[in-house]
């Protein structure tokens, strides 16, 4: 708890310009990530779980823009580097994952050659020395007859195979943090296993961080050191993974729990949380999550709730934990 | 026997390697090209018609630009088998010099095509924004000029400062890929505006890579079946517009033989009517040329799309 965070967003804004409006994607994040931990952030389509971990990257997209707040990475203040400092940064110290291995790899440069190009670009290696390198990697991620793969082309290779190699392209310069987004959603149940799997392996044996972004409870369960819960672009809830999972205290955390499948019950629905998540247009100014909570009370729609933090450290974003709330 | 395959993989790394090459997105295209025989054919005709320009000399008995006005306008036989010109030259291997020079112009004229309109697509579409306007609006303004106005007033001027005739041909060359490359810029910078929005294009963001990365060993690579096929087809294009230029006696003028040059026999009655062995041959050899040119062109394009690919 006491070691210094390597990455730390603090009260991180930011908007997206469209023509229907301004849409607050991210508003007020603060979350800490430690050297060689896994913090998995979650949260259903559009709590801006990805756009800040793009939001670290910068890798916006043009309509968007952060308006308030710091991302320190490493001591730096991320939002004010230079363009040529942050390309330094960008695949050497935080290395990304796609969701897409599909369409992640160009398909007209072999997997080899896609491989080697962050480690020419920044660790100067030569040609034959990053080929040579590539060839290793490739068998560190699982992938047999590294020598025939590294010269063949994206489409000869099965999703599986392009996430392992989207994952050798991430590691290549050992960077000290791998952002994945969803890396295992546009694969089989089998696949994301042994992808998870892997991850896994490398991250403990490269002490790499892992900001894993991911809607799949299963996954957290099984990867997180730590979970950041985003709804409506707030982090509603942060805590150890045991802490969260055993002791939701924000009524969503509860309320993705339950509506998680358990293996061997059979029921006739599984718990949906009533209501729908609100438009990010225009966001009520009170907690977001109160028109759709079971124990909504009349401060719940007056005021955005303060964080409150027990004595584990584990943070909610919910009126019910303030003093005596919950009579 | 479901041991045996795995065995034969890695046993055989070599020949291993040597057959997945052959699954190259370049290497698939060239098969699909072989399939083609239009195309294949177009391309044994296209060879030959260089061949015939560029070695016929060598067995023709004779001389280069021999003039002999004995022989003058003789029809033909089977000592001048396309008869003899104004001059007394031998037809035939006035055809083949001739052809020299047509071939030359269109491929040089399409290499610098090639390298302004790639390079302005590429950029203006890579960086958008103002370099965007800029070029984009450059290459409208450059669409806006008149062609036959300019090239007119271009050979004018050339011909008032006594250009030597044998370098006119480079600047010709120039010329017409200086005010042929837009049509290929807007190709390449659509191209790689749908290229930029592109997952892959994101990575390599995410990966740090330089724009000269970004550029040549990303964008390029994928432009290329375009560059390719138009690049072919331009060929085509730059022989056509050298035939007119010189038929008009604004491209390349004599001593120095043309396709269209020798063409422009035709443009006197007498020539027109009575000496068709003076006009029928460059006409026939431009028309086999640009035809199996675009004939290759399409089975370029057939090969090299994307869509066709399993």
């Amino acid at each position: 708890m006491s070691q210094k965070a390597l990455v730390e967003f603090k009260d991180l804004h930011t908007e997206f310009y469209t023509e229907a409006g301004v849409v607050k994607a991210v508003s007020g994040v603060s979350f800490q990530i430690r050297p060689g931990e896994t913090v998995c952030v979650v949260g259903e389509s559009g709590s801006g779980k990805s756009v800040t971990a793009l939001s670290l990257m910068r890798l916006l997209a043009n309509n968007a823009k952060i308006v308030k707040g710091e991302i320190i990475f490493d001591g730096r203040d991320v939002l004010k580097l230079k363009p040529h400092e942050m390309r330094r940064l960008r695949g050497n110290e935080i290395g990304m994952i796609f969701q897409e291995p599909m369409t992640s790899l160009n398909p007209v440069l072999t997997v080899g050659e896609q491989i080697m190009e962050p480690i020419i670009e920044h660790r100067m290696f030569s040609k034959r020395e990053a080929r040579k390198y590539a060839i290793e990697l490739i068998e560190m991620v699982g992938i047999p007859r590294a020598h025939e793969i590294v010269d063949a082309y994206p489409h000869e290779l099965s999703g599986g195979m392009r996430q392992r190699i989207m994952i050798a392209i991430a590691l290549s310069c050992e960077p000290k943090l791998i952002i994945a987004d969803e890396p295992t959603t546009a694969l089989d149940v089998t696949i994301q296993a042994q992808i998870l799997d892997l991850l896994r392996k490398l991250k403990s044996e490269k002490n790499v961080a892992l900001m894993l972004i991911t809607h799949d409870l299963g996954v957290v369960a099984e990867m997180a050191d730590y979970v950041v819960v985003m709804y409506g672009g707030r982090v509603v809830e942060e805590g150890k993974v045991m802490e969260v999972f055993k002791n939701p205290r924000h009524p969503y955390t509860e309320g993705l729990l339950k509506a998680k499948p358990i293996i061997g019950e059979r029921k006739e629905r599984l718990y949906t949380i009533p209501g729908q998540v609100p438009s990010p247009l225009n966001l009520p100014l009170y907690c977001h999550f109160a028109d759709r909570c079971p124990y909504v009370m009349p401060v719940c729609k007056e005021q955005y709730p303060d964080t409150f933090i027990d004595a584990d450290g584990h943070k909610v974003a919910c009126w019910l934990h303030a003093e005596g709330a919950r009579a | 026997m479901t041991v045996q395959p795995e065995a034969l993989k890695s046993s055989g790394q070599n020949s291993k390697m040597r057959s997945k090459k052959v699954d190259s997105p370049w290497r698939s295209a060239f098969r699909r090209l072989l399939k083609n025989k239009f195309a294949i054919t177009a391309f044994i005709v296209l060879i030959f018609m260089f061949l015939f320009s560029f070695v016929g000399p060598y067995f023709s008995p004779y001389k280069d630009a021999k003039i002999s006005v004995r022989d003058q306008y003789k029809p033909p036989s089977a000592e001048h088998w396309l008869g003899t010109d104004q001059l007394g030259r031998d037809v035939v291997l006035r055809l083949m010099e001739a052809g020299q020079i047509s071939l030359l112009v269109g491929l040089a004229a399409t290499g610098i095509i090639v390298l302004i309109g790639v390079t302005v697509g590429l950029l203006a579409g890579f960086y958008g924004g103002w370099i965007d306007t800029i070029l984009m609006r450059f290459a409208d303004i450059m669409y806006a000029i008149p062609t036959l106005p300019l090239l007119i007033t271009f050979g004018a001027i050339l011909s008032d400062l006594k250009f030597p005739p044998d370098q006119r041909i480079y600047l010709i060359m120039f010329v017409i890929g200086v005010i042929s490359w837009m049509g290929l810029s807007r190709l390449v910078r659509s191209q790689i505006l749908s290229l930029k929005e592109q997952e892959f294009m994101l990575a390599t963001e995410a990966l740090g890579l330089s724009d000269r990365r970004k550029i040549f060993s990303h964008l390029l690579p994928n432009v290329v079946p375009i560059i390719i096929v138009s690049g072919t087809l331009g060929v085509a294009g730059a022989i056509l517009l050298e035939s007119s230029l010189s038929f008009l006696g604004l491209g390349v003028i004599p001593p120095t033989p043309s396709w269209g040059q020798m063409l422009s026999s035709a443009n006197n009655m007498i020539d027109f009517a009575k000496r068709p062995w003076l006009w029928i041959p460059p006409g026939v050899a431009i028309l086999i040329t640009v035809v199996s040119i675009n004939v290759i062109g399409d089975g370029l394009r057939d090969a090299l799309d994307p869509k066709m690919k399993r």
